[in-house]
């Protein structure tokens, strides 16, 4: 009898994708910040940067987040509880063996690297297991990808764009209809934070 | 079996065509990069990966275009300027004692990246004894990149990025241009061999001093970078250098102890004395 009675279990996700740009990193922050030491998933960056130059982004990060962050380096594990930001000027893409891969492939929406490019692998790798979350931005990327991760079973998460510095991305993700939830930025860090 | 599952199966049927066929082994690139391309290829054409399949196997005039859309070439002049500015700096110098300077850069997609380094030779004085041979899977490429014609558009950002890697004069001493395009100098474009080389499948060729290889291993599964790097482990010379991309494993180079390191922020790799 006992078996009838427990529910279907929601599978426990092992990522988190998230994709912003003009104003991400006050909007990483917030939610970084509010995820526990003990926060299960990997957490996956793609922010819009300049080409050239050092990851200030991951170190910035670094300061205020009690998980572990860095660069997400070519060919490394992806690893449970530990942040990751897409080096600059490379597309970040996950392989099926949940290794990085980078590529230097064309700029997709004007932008490398590209939110969709990582979620669209990520949402092949974790499927169901995938939270992708858009954030603040002045343009369209990451839309389609956030797509293929509801196709995929996952879920999808954009902020508010009443309360986003830049509001065309959490907006043109809300138009494919593919979002799950839309929330503040301190319902997202709560949200995130209870997977 | 979900679509994404089927769609895997499709990508590899036409990967294992196009080997079977052309002899173009694509099969031990990374999976995720391989699939957006072989998606673009398909998109282009507006049909399913399972459509390219019958294309592939009869329709000869399709493989050079699927090999140009499988091999994307990206390229910029003075990619990464501070990598230009230490090969000048650093192994410039070391080579200066070779009576003739052999340099193969693997993958040179559109040549913006050897033609820099054709600059540089020049600018210290090296280029009359370089022998350069550029090299890559793309013919379509490969003949743009002989013909070193490039659009003008970049053209402010290739100014910067030559200043940063330590140019001396004007890049417009290297070029003629029009509103469109730039074309490089004839005594640029003599010292360099374009040809066609696989580097899954071709073996050495020439016994060089420097290898530049940059952004192409990314592409490759472990196994497939694993034998490259034997391979230009072997076209080197005793203490020869190689030079990969910027954001390239270094642990892959390393772990096997047939390179030591020179620089890792430039990914600058001295082969080590030991045969194989």
């Amino acid at each position: 009898m006992a078996k009838l009675l427990t529910l279907p279990k929601k599978p426990a996700i092992e990522a988190v994708a998230i994709g912003c740009s003009a104003g991400g990193l006050e909007a990483l922050r917030k939610i970084l910040n509010a995820l526990p030491a003990t926060f299960p998933a990997a957490v996956i960056i793609v922010a819009h940067t300049a080409p050239d130059g050092e990851n200030l982004l991951s170190s910035l990060l670094a300061k205020t987040c009690q998980l572990p962050v860095s660069e997400a380096y070519e060919r490394e594990p992806v690893l449970p509880g530990q942040v990751y930001v897409a080096p600059p000027n490379y597309h970040l893409l996950i392989e099926p063996n949940r290794c990085f891969a980078l590529s230097v492939d064309e700029r997709v929406c004007f932008v490398r690297p590209a939110v969709d490019v990582l979620f669209y692998s990520a949402a092949d790798v974790y499927r169901d297991r995938l939270l992708g979350v858009i954030l603040t931005g002045a343009n369209s990327d990451g839309a389609q990808g956030l797509k293929a991760i509801k196709a995929a079973g996952g879920i999808t998460l954009v902020q508010d764009p009443g309360e986003a510095y830049a509001d065309t991305m959490p907006k043109t993700a809300i138009a494919t209809g593919a979002v799950d939830k839309v929330l503040s930025l301190a319902a997202l860090a709560i949200e995130i934070s209870e997977q | 079996m979900d679509d994404t599952s089927i769609q895997a199966i499709e990508i590899s049927l036409f990967l294992e065509a196009l080997y079977q066929r052309h002899g173009y082994d694509f099969r031990n690139y990374a999976k995720a990069s391989i699939k957006r391309r072989v998606l673009t290829l398909a998109a282009i054409h507006g049909q399913t990966v399972a459509d390219l399949i019958p294309r592939i196997l009869h329709d000869d005039g399709f493989v050079t275009e699927a090999i140009a859309q499988l091999s994307v070439p990206v390229s910029e002049m003075f990619r990464d300027p501070i990598v230009f500015k230490t090969l000048r700096e650093t192994i410039l110098p070391l080579l200066q004692t070779y009576p003739r300077i052999n340099i193969w850069q693997a993958g040179c997609a559109t040549g913006e990246e050897i033609y820099s380094l054709a600059i540089i030779l020049e600018e210290e004085g090296l280029l009359e004894r370089a022998q350069i041979y550029a090299t890559d899977i793309n013919d379509i490429a490969l003949r743009k990149a002989e013909d070193g014609i490039f659009p003008v558009r970049y053209l402010p950002e290739y100014e910067r990025n030559y200043k940063n890697a330590g140019g001396k004069t004007k890049l417009s001493d290297y070029y003629v241009a029009n509103t469109e395009f730039m074309r490089l100098h004839e005594r640029l474009r003599r010292k360099i061999v374009f040809a066609h080389h696989n580097l899954v499948s071709d073996g050495v060729f020439c016994e060089v001093q420097l290898i530049l290889c940059r952004n192409v291993l990314i592409y490759f599964n472990n196994d497939l970078q694993k034998k490259v790097l034997e391979l230009f482990h072997k076209s080197l010379v005793r203490h020869g250098f190689l030079c990969l991309g910027t954001r390239e494993s270094k642990r892959a180079v390393e772990e096997r102890q047939l390179f030591a390191a020179i620089n890792r922020n430039c990914m600058i790799f001295q082969k080590k004395g030991g045969e194989l």
